[in-house]
């Protein structure tokens, strides 16, 4: 796994998405450095998705830069921002039902691989070696999931962690230099989350930088290195775990006066 | 993997159906059932990529067709160009036209591909009447030459029917495999979810403009082959109601699925044909059965037929216990 060892590896600079007369993220500036889990929680309607998809280029921002090892990504295409090896998951989980949990992990490989319309026509055993060491491939990340044995089942029949697990699997297995998680544990009872959170940790003991979005306080608490709070497009506090508990403005924007969870 | 043996054996039947077929069909009007069968087959093929895989459709297939016809006559006919080396340019000329057509269109979200190759059929059905110099306008393009294999001259139904099937089952075997590929993995996310396929590393619009592009060419090559077959064209076979009627095969066939693309190519194709018989009503009988196919298998007739054998076979084993 590739890693910069000093730099910062994303870092957004006076960062401004307005859609129509909405200011959803006004002058938000951040970064993140290697190895990093870095939490963006916030109320619903914060700006935390939105700025999700203009790091993964699903929009532009409006003004500002986004920066991807100091080089600017802002305005690319997404499928240009994932060959940078930027991955991502969505809130709600969007795995291609139609397809095998297999077929859904090799499609995160796309970017890796080379076989093109030709290629694929004629089926030449250099294709039939390349789509075979991809399926090793995914099937090891599968299996690095616990979802192994799930391989040849079709995606719309495993359960609602294990489909959360597979979105995983498909946007690692392309080993990404930055991994933006869209609230992972959401829907999951409170032992699935804590399997989450295992998960989550051991992706960053393999060197991957994580960009968080999540709801459940308990997830982020445990393993976010560093805190950022938005509150209607605007960041109103940055620091450890410890320090957001305690900023009073976050206890009043955020978390209505009291920090019970 | 099972599931690849499996569609292998299924289209080592279906050559070998193709190889047996004239032992039993005999007699040129047949064969020219099953010849035009294989041209639609194609043409259908390359439609169901389209629509099927990539989640696009396209009602100027007839217009790519009637490239391919056209080109193929005028070069042959007029100017005497090497029939084969003609028909593979001119491929590569339509799907180039198509790749154009493409770009702007497909770059949109929505179906603005539908508007676009409606019109370009319009406008090529319109060329085809008016430049009579060349097309011969709405009396037709005769005297087309046959195609040759080395020196030998292909004549009559029989030779086009090996011809015309190994041609289909060549293409066929070359779809199936794109569909399994890398590229056709590609292709059904975006039929599924463009936004998704965009942010796991897939060029969609790209994409889409290629296959686009491929299955114009299929029918280009379709068109080519059905003018020197025939010999004879004029500019009703290529009009918009052909591409309504392909894009039928497709559906009725079963989206998505290339081989329920070749048996709605194969019903509906005949079907007219069988109904001749009843005169009047044969117009009636067409659509009652297209609505019934419809309302009964909305899925498309294969896909809606295999569902059916399963479950009479789960029902039949649930019986037994």
């Amino acid at each position: 796994m590739e890693m910069k060892t000093n730099g910062t590896l994303l870092q957004l600079q006076e960062v401004n998405k307005q859609f129509d007369g909405l200011l959803a993220i006004a002058d938000v500036s951040l970064h993140l450095a290697s190895g990093e889990i870095v939490s963006l929680i916030g109320p619903n309607g914060a700006g935390k998705t939105t700025i999700l998809n203009l790091i993964s280029g699903v929009y532009p921002p409006t003004s500002g830069e986004i920066l991807l090892y100091g080089e600017s990504i802002s305005g690319l295409k997404p499928y240009q921002i994932a060959k940078k090896r930027v991955a991502r998951t969505f809130q709600s989980v969007q795995i291609f039902q139609d397809m095998t949990v297999m077929e859904n992990v090799l499609l995160g490989l796309h970017h890796r691989l080379q076989s093109g319309f030709v290629k694929g026509m004629v089926h030449l055993p250099a294709e039939r070696k390349e789509e075979k060491r991809a399926t090793g491939q995914a099937l090891e990340t599968l299996e690095q999931l616990g979802i192994g044995h799930l391989a040849y089942r079709k995606a719309d029949s495993i359960s609602l962690k294990e489909q959360r697990c597979l979105e995983i699997a498909r946007s690692i297995v392309s080993s990404p230099c930055l991994l933006l998680l869209d609230e992972p544990a959401a829907g999951l009872n409170i032992r699935e989350t804590e399997e989450m959170a295992e998960i989550i940790q051991r992706l960053r003991q393999q060197g991957l930088s994580i960009l968080l979005v999540e709801h459940d306080m308990n997830l982020v608490m445990s393993i976010a290195h560093r805190v950022i709070v938005l509150h209607h497009g605007l960041k109103i506090a940055e620091g450890s775990p410890e320090e957001i508990q305690r900023n009073p403005e976050v206890i009043k924007a955020y978390l209505g006066g009291t920090l019970s969870a | 993997m099972t599931k690849t043996r499996k569609k292998w054996i299924f289209f080592l039947g279906l050559a070998v159906v193709v190889a047996l077929l004239p032992l039993v069909v005999k007699g040129g009007y047949y064969l020219l059932v099953l010849n035009i069968i294989a041209i639609n087959g194609l043409v259908v093929l390359g439609l169901n990529l389209l629509i099927g895989f990539a989640g696009q459709i396209s009602l100027g297939h007839a217009a790519f067709f009637g490239m391919g016809a056209y080109f193929s006559a005028i070069f042959t006919a007029m100017y005497n160009t090497p029939p084969w080396a003609t028909l593979l340019v001119v491929m590569v000329f339509t799907a180039l036209v198509a790749f154009l057509l493409g770009i702007p269109t497909l770059r949109l979200e929505g179906h603005y591909l539908v508007m676009a190759t409606l019109g370009f059929n319009i406008i090529l059905y319109i060329l085809m009447v008016q430049m009579e110099y060349w097309t011969g306008g709405p009396s037709g393009f005769a005297g087309i030459p046959p195609l040759h294999l080395g020196s030998f001259p292909l004549q009559g139904d029989i030779h086009y029917y090996w011809l015309l099937w190994s041609i289909l089952l060549a293409v066929f075997f070359l779809s199936l495999n794109l569909v399994d590929s890398r590229v056709g993995r590609a292709l059904r996310a975006i039929h599924e979810n463009e936004l998704v396929a965009n942010a796991l590393g897939v060029n969609t619009e790209l994409y889409k403009v290629i296959i686009f592009a491929i299955s114009a060419a299929y029918a280009s090559l379709a068109g080519s082959l059905y003018a020197h077959y025939l010999s004879f064209i004029s500019p009703k076979t290529f009009d918009i109601f052909y591409s309504i009627e392909i894009v039928t095969m497709v559906v009725v066939g079963g989206i998505g699925n290339l081989w329920g693309g070749l048996l709605g190519a194969a019903v509906l194709t005949a079907l007219p044909e069988v109904l001749h018989a009843m005169r009047d009503y044969a117009l009636l009988l067409y659509g009652v059965i297209l609505m019934g196919v419809l309302v009964f298998f909305p899925e498309g007739l294969l896909p809606g037929l295999v569902k059916l054998w399963s479950e009479w076979r789960a029902k039949k084993a649930l019986v037994s216990e």
